[in-house]
């Protein structure tokens, strides 16, 4: 099932950015994650979908370690995940992350928001991540927001702020939860144009995410996970014109036939 | 393929320091350890200075007699029983004027909450000027006040107020009739804790039946008629199986009948009139909490003003208002050891009042003072905690 | 069917009936709407007739304003005595501390609202001088009032009065609120001795009245020290005071951390902040604002209760008043006294009520949406 899928990114030239071995995860008494193997290449844009509750969400916040995995290993960057801080730390740093309801930092300015962390833990000078900070604001296109509170801005002026709050950290891989389901209909637009385009730009890309056009157009690749096991990935293209897995074909019958 | 983790070489204890378990541990270790430094530095030294002046650490001293008197006691006392006992009369006293205290707030809450929404404008506002000026005055003013105004304002007993020469209000307390009880009586007792389970039974038995067919059983009438009625009516029918001991005026004071000691008086007054005001916030917050929409969906099912208050309004408020309410029945139990600011012989004034300064024995008695109220705030917590559970449960 | 009056679309807004609006609609509406009302109403009018010309004879016009002492007073009027309250002003403001030396309470005084303003006022200018300043001003204050370096020393036995009051309620709130953040945070800790060692802590505070901590204040804290050294009353009131308060505010936090979203605490995390840079940047200051109205009223708690302090000799505007009471001079005059002080705590406390009120509005709109 998953050969196709592993000989399309068995490519050598390319470097591996994350790892998961034979990663699980329980809550309790509830095996949330069930034996996960996934190896990311640099550059490589992934669209996670599947049923709510499938373990999505869980998947790509164990990346950043959110949620701590109690088997099985993660690997990001050439760096293992444990419980060492330190590590925990170096990962962050390299991976940026936006969450379905923004949790931008509603006291601080969105120019605060996006220095808060260039400053404090890349220990930038403030200039300098003011700076880059009104870069990203403007390829966002929101440098005109930069001194209001988010509270004072639309949902989808906060998500692109969260987005380029996450790209002031210079990540390497940038993990998105749902970034789209809490936005009214004329706002995804926005968001997602962002989106394309900093796929465009080569970053590497974790997305959890409804939006099924995005995936066409953007993903290299597609994983459908339901009960906390990764059922089925595949180009997108093959993934929603031939799906293998009988689950999968529900799900897509349902998401894409309303 | 190439991935190795390779984590950054460091040494041991940048390991230990940086891994989040031992770190963890390694905190948990230096707390404890500080905590219990400092306990056993000061209870090192609280051991040499009571050595330095040949005091022990003992409570043999509760079982000497006590030597003092108290005017208000609900158990056999005298000045020849123990400290032990003075320490239960404090208990006792205590927590009458706690429970006391909180029904009368409760009520009295109740009604100013009620009426911090009345639509009156008059009543309202009257209302809210009550709170206010109560609840930004310390508690403690407000029971010197009332101790001083029922000392000054009432009679002294030869001019006492007297309401139908059996009651007499006086500067030294209130003195009615005491009730003693024939035997016959029992059976009055007997009918009427039968009322009490016949209703608890029949209120099942009628929601059963409303259950299955539908029909409403004038519930609150036929209860009223099992615990009030029947056991009023075998009351007269036996005779009124009571004789009162009326009090009379002899020389300066009255003797026989009931007293309410005007500390006590002043007491409950100021400590629930005080509550009061808190708790009529609360239940105005708790109904504002719930009330439009809710209100608002019933009447359009057609349920009535006084259906839709105690099926859908009181019910949901109750949620709001049950945990601030439990700190406020906590403060109120707390606040009543003020009572030795006017000499009402409570927990504080008894044991960790007069008994310590007899005894000098002053670290035996905190220790039970402070233990004590520990006891009753953790006993009144858990009430309010299971009620709370309960109406939770209700709701679901 | 009835025609209209007007066509589709051209209706003029009309003037509502006259008798919804106006003061007698208002007098329909509010007071006599049921014949409920119209009791209350009337039951509510006959109660203010009864008190208000009575209390307003008492305390104005029957009243004496000068005066020697109590019969002088009640040689030219029946009602209130107020010349006691004048002739024992200073006392009831500056205790016994010594005349000369009272300059340096109405100087800490004057520091003390310049201290407030920037804590109070957020469009303070140079708020951020002025918040450093507040931070300082207890130590200046300290200084100011006990005297050394420079200034005679004042003993803390000749502190008294309003004076007094505002020394333990501003202490007591000054050093209660970091311990109180670090008692809450350690409550919320994951680690369970921690977090254990901060409930009993709480807990124990929480349980006892404040009467019983100031007993063991005045009668045992002493056999707690090593031997020899003693300290001072007040300062063992104030510790006292402090770690009482401290629990409270506790609590009051807690809510206000318990009450931030979970995707704060995650976004700060995957940001990579470390644990104090991001309680200190992003978790506290949202918190403490969110607490700011339990914060007030945890300090008016405060505030009302350090009347306590009687009980155990400390001479507040209480203990001031009722110990004046006691001069043959002025006896029997307890209602005025007790009005005088009842008066100086209800703006006080009636004041910082309404200013959390207006804090809790204005976060209100803050934080919506």
């Amino acid at each position: 099932m998953n050969e196709s899928a592993n000989k399309s990114n068995g490519n050598p030239e390319r470097e591996i950015v994350i790892v998961i071995r034979k990663m699980h995860k329980w809550y309790g008494q509830f095996h949330v994650l069930k034996d996960i193997n996934l190896n990311v290449e640099r550059g490589e844009k992934i669209v996670i979908c599947g049923p709510s509750g499938s373990g999505k969400s869980t998947l790509i916040r164990c990346i950043n370690r959110l949620e701590e995995h109690q088997d099985g290993e993660i690997i990001v960057d050439g760096t293992e995940l444990t419980n060492d801080l330190k590590n925990v730390e170096l990962v962050r740093r390299e991976v940026g992350m936006v969450f379905q309801h923004f949790n931008l930092f509603p006291h601080l300015t969105v120019l605060d928001n996006c220095t808060l962390a260039p400053i404090w833990v890349r220990k930038e000078p403030r200039e300098e991540a003011e700076a880059t900070a009104m870069e990203y604001l403007e390829r966002v296109k929101i440098p005109d927001q930069a001194n209001k509170f988010p509270g004072q801005l639309s949902g989808g002026q906060q998500q692109r702020v969260a987005i380029a709050r996450s790209l002031c950290m210079k990540p390497r891989v940038m993990l998105f939860d749902e970034p789209t389901s809490a936005l009214d209909p004329e706002m995804i637009k926005e968001v997602l144009d962002v989106m394309i385009e900093l796929a465009k730009g080569g970053m590497t890309m974790l997305c959890v995410t409804h939006e099924m056009g995005f995936a066409k157009t953007v993903a290299d690749r597609v994983i459908f996970m339901d009960e906390g096991e990764i059922i089925e990935q595949n180009k997108p293209h093959e993934f929603f014109d031939n799906p293998q897995h009988d689950r999968t074909k529900l799900f897509l019958s349902q998401i894409l036939n309303h | 393929m190439a991935e190795v983790a390779v984590s950054p070489q460091r040494n041991a204890i940048s390991r230990l320091w940086n891994d989040k378990e031992s770190r963890s541990v390694i905190i948990q270790i230096i707390t404890i350890s500080l905590v219990f430094a400092f306990l056993a530095y000061i209870i090192h030294n609280a051991v040499v200075n009571l050595q330095a002046i040949g005091k022990g650490f003992s409570y043999n001293f509760l079982w000497q007699p006590s030597s003092y008197d108290i005017n208000q006691h609900l158990i056999e006392y005298n000045s020849r029983s123990t400290h032990f006992r003075a320490m239960l009369v404090g208990i006792l006293n205590t927590i009458l004027v706690a429970i006391c205290g909180i029904v009368l707030a409760s009520i009295v809450g109740f009604v100013l909450g009620v009426l911090r929404l009345s639509k009156n404008w008059i009543v309202n506002r009257l209302a809210y000027c009550y709170i206010e000026y109560v609840r930004n005055v310390p508690v403690l003013l407000h029971i010197l006040l009332v101790h001083g105004l029922i000392v000054h304002a009432f009679p002294v007993p030869r001019q006492a107020i007297s309401i139908g020469d059996l009651t007499f209000m006086t500067n030294r307390g209130i003195f009615s009739p005491k009730p003693l009880y024939e035997p016959l009586f029992l059976v009055v007792v007997v009918l009427f804790l039968l009322g009490l389970a016949f209703m608890w039974w029949f209120r099942r038995y009628a929601q059963k039946v409303q259950d299955e067919t539908g029909q409403h059983y004038p519930v609150f009438w036929i209860g009223l008629g099992a615990i009030v009625g029947v056991p009023l009516v075998s009351f007269f029918l036996l005779g009124s199986p009571i004789t009162w001991d009326v009090p009379e005026l002899k020389g300066f004071n009255f003797t026989g009948g009931m007293v309410v000691r005007p500390e006590f008086i002043a007491l409950l007054l100021a400590l629930s009139l005080y509550t009061a005001a808190f708790i009529g916030e609360i239940v105005r917050a708790g109904i504002l909490g719930v009330y439009y929409g809710q209100t608002e969906a019933s009447y359009a099912l057609g349920i009535n003003r006084g259906r839709s208050l105690s099926l859908v309004v009181i019910p949901q408020a109750l949620r709001i208002i049950v945990p601030p309410l439990t700190s406020q029945y906590l403060n109120l139990m707390k606040n009543s050891s003020l009572a030795v600011a006017i000499g009402y012989m409570d927990i504080v004034a008894t044991i960790g009042g007069i008994s310590l300064n007899q005894t000098g024995r002053e670290m035996e008695c905190m220790i039970i003072v402070l233990a004590l109220y520990l006891v009753m705030s953790l006993i009144i917590s858990m009430i309010m905690n299971w009620y709370n559970k309960r109406i939770k449960l209700v709701e679901r | 069917m009835e025609q209209s009056a007007y066509k589709p679309g051209e209706h003029p807004n009309l003037p509502p009936p006259s008798n919804t609006v106006g003061p007698i609609a208002w007098v329909r509406a509010n007071l006599i709407s049921s014949p409920t009302n119209i009791v209350l109403t009337v039951l509510s009018i006959w109660f203010l007739y009864e008190i208000i010309p009575a209390t307003l004879e008492w305390a104005f016009m029957d009243a004496a304003f000068t005066g020697e002492s109590r019969d002088e007073c009640r040689a030219k009027a029946g009602g209130a005595c107020w010349a006691f309250i004048g002739e024992r002003f200073n006392l009831f403001t500056y205790g016994f501390y010594p005349a000369d030396e009272r300059w340096r309470i109405d100087l800490a005084f004057v520091l003390l609202c310049v201290a407030l303003l920037p804590v109070l006022w957020d469009r303070c200018p140079f708020r951020k001088y002025g918040l450093y300043f507040a931070c300082a001003f207890p130590f200046i204050s300290g200084w100011l009032l006990l005297g050394g370096f420079g200034l005679m020393p004042v003993d803390t036995d000749e502190f008294g009065g309003f004076m007094l009051t505002l020394v333990i309620g501003v202490t007591g709130i000054t050093f209660s609120l970091p311990i109180g953040i670090i008692l809450a945070l350690g409550r919320q800790s994951d680690m369970p001795i921690v977090r254990v060692f901060s409930i009993w802590f709480i807990e124990f505070f929480r349980g006892v009245p404040l009467i019983t901590l100031l007993f063991v204040a005045s009668t045992m804290l002493n056999y707690f020290l090593p031997t020899g050294t003693t300290f001072d009353l007040l300062l063992r009131v104030l510790i006292m005071v402090t770690l009482f308060a401290s629990a409270y505010m506790a609590e009051v936090i807690r809510g206000g951390l318990q009450a931030l979203p979970r995707g704060q605490y995650e976004a700060a995390d995957s940001m990579g902040l470390k644990y104090w840079t991001s309680m200190r940047l992003i978790i506290l200051p949202q918190a403490l604002k969110i607490s700011i109205p339990g914060i007030v009223n945890t300090f008016i708690g405060l505030y009302k209760d350090t009347t306590l302090v009687i009980i155990i000799g400390l001479l507040d505007p209480l203990g001031v008043g009722r110990s004046s009471l006691a001069d043959t001079k002025w006896t029997g005059l307890s209602n005025e006294m007790y009005l005088f002080v009842a008066i100086f705590f209800f703006i006080s406390c009636f004041g910082m009520s309404r200013y959390s009120l207006y804090l809790e509005k204005k976060l209100a709109t803050g934080y919506e949406r």
